[in-house]
């Protein structure tokens, strides 16, 4: 069975999946990630959909419950680069995703991730917290 | 009608796979706007997962078909399984029997052109799908 890499940068774990996944590759993915985020403490996560030219109602529940497996590790989920005929799939399937934070490409997606990081640790030192984060710029 | 079908067996999560990539092909072989491929290949994945996991396996045929005005492609899922013994209660957004979100019969009626379930309790289900070319 293949096995999608789960890649740690800085404070984020990044997974890029790029085949067509059988049911049980997502779910494999979705039990390396919950380890991951133990063992790593990282208090974030990155879903690259972009190569991924359908998602289903298996694959979004599995995407779904990656989000709520992360939370209650103390890790945000956001998924990025879902194409636009798979956003127009997905909700007239039935399937909007709710709770999933989304973001159009990866860039955006550290960004958002960052910003959580401003909101909630106050006060904190990070050099990153100066104002110039990419992502305040639709919001300023 | 339909010049050439090919079939598949669906048998293990592998042969999911399978059918969404044979859908894909066909479905871009009769251009199929790019929505539209998108949502044939996620309604087959929906119907052969359901052929998988309530059908107990089976079979499905792709075909490539024409009416007078348009080209379009048929999918048809047959299993031999229990059969769906209240159609319209599986055809409900949300209903489920084995643990899903209950989207994969109802979603996939939306996301076609044509849907018809024929079922027998005891004998089985046939599915049939058809997207034309706008």
């Amino acid at each position: 069975m293949e096995r999608v890499p789960v890649l740690k940068i800085g404070d984020i774990l990044l997974v890029s999946i790029q085949i067509d996944m059988e049911d049980q590759v997502a779910l494999q993915l979705q039990e390396d990630l919950a380890e991951r985020i133990v063992a790593t403490g990282v208090h974030g996560v990155i879903i690259d959909i972009s190569a991924l030219d359908i998602v289903d109602s298996f694959v979004g529940r599995t995407i779904a419950a990656i989000a709520s497996v992360s939370r209650v590790l103390d890790a945000e989920t956001v998924v990025v680069g879902m194409r636009p005929a798979v956003a127009i799939t997905l909700v007239e399937l039935g399937l909007s995703l709710p709770g999933v934070r989304t973001a159009l490409n990866v860039e955006l997606g550290i960004a958002l991730l960052g910003r959580r990081e401003t909101v909630t640790i106050d006060g904190d030192d990070e050099p990153a917290d100066d104002g110039s984060d990419p992502a305040a710029v639709h919001t300023s | 009608m339909s010049d050439d079908s090919q079939r598949l067996p669906v048998t293990t999560d592998q042969d999911v796979v399978r059918v969404r990539q044979l859908v894909r092909t066909v479905a871009v072989a009769v251009k199929l706007s790019l929505v539209d491929q998108t949502k044939i290949v996620t309604a087959a994945s929906e119907l052969a997962r359901n052929t998988l996991v309530y059908g107990g396996g089976g079979e499905v045929e792709v075909s490539r078909v024409q009416n007078d005005r348009r080209a379009g492609i048929r999918i048809v899922f047959a299993d031999q399984g229990p059969g769906i013994i209240d159609l319209e209660l599986a055809l409900t957004d949300g209903y489920t029997t084995g643990g899903g979100l209950g989207l994969g019969l109802s979603g996939a009626r939306r996301l076609v052109d044509e849907f018809e379930i024929d079922t027998e309790p005891g004998k089985g289900t046939t599915i049939t799908i058809v997207k034309w070319c706008r």
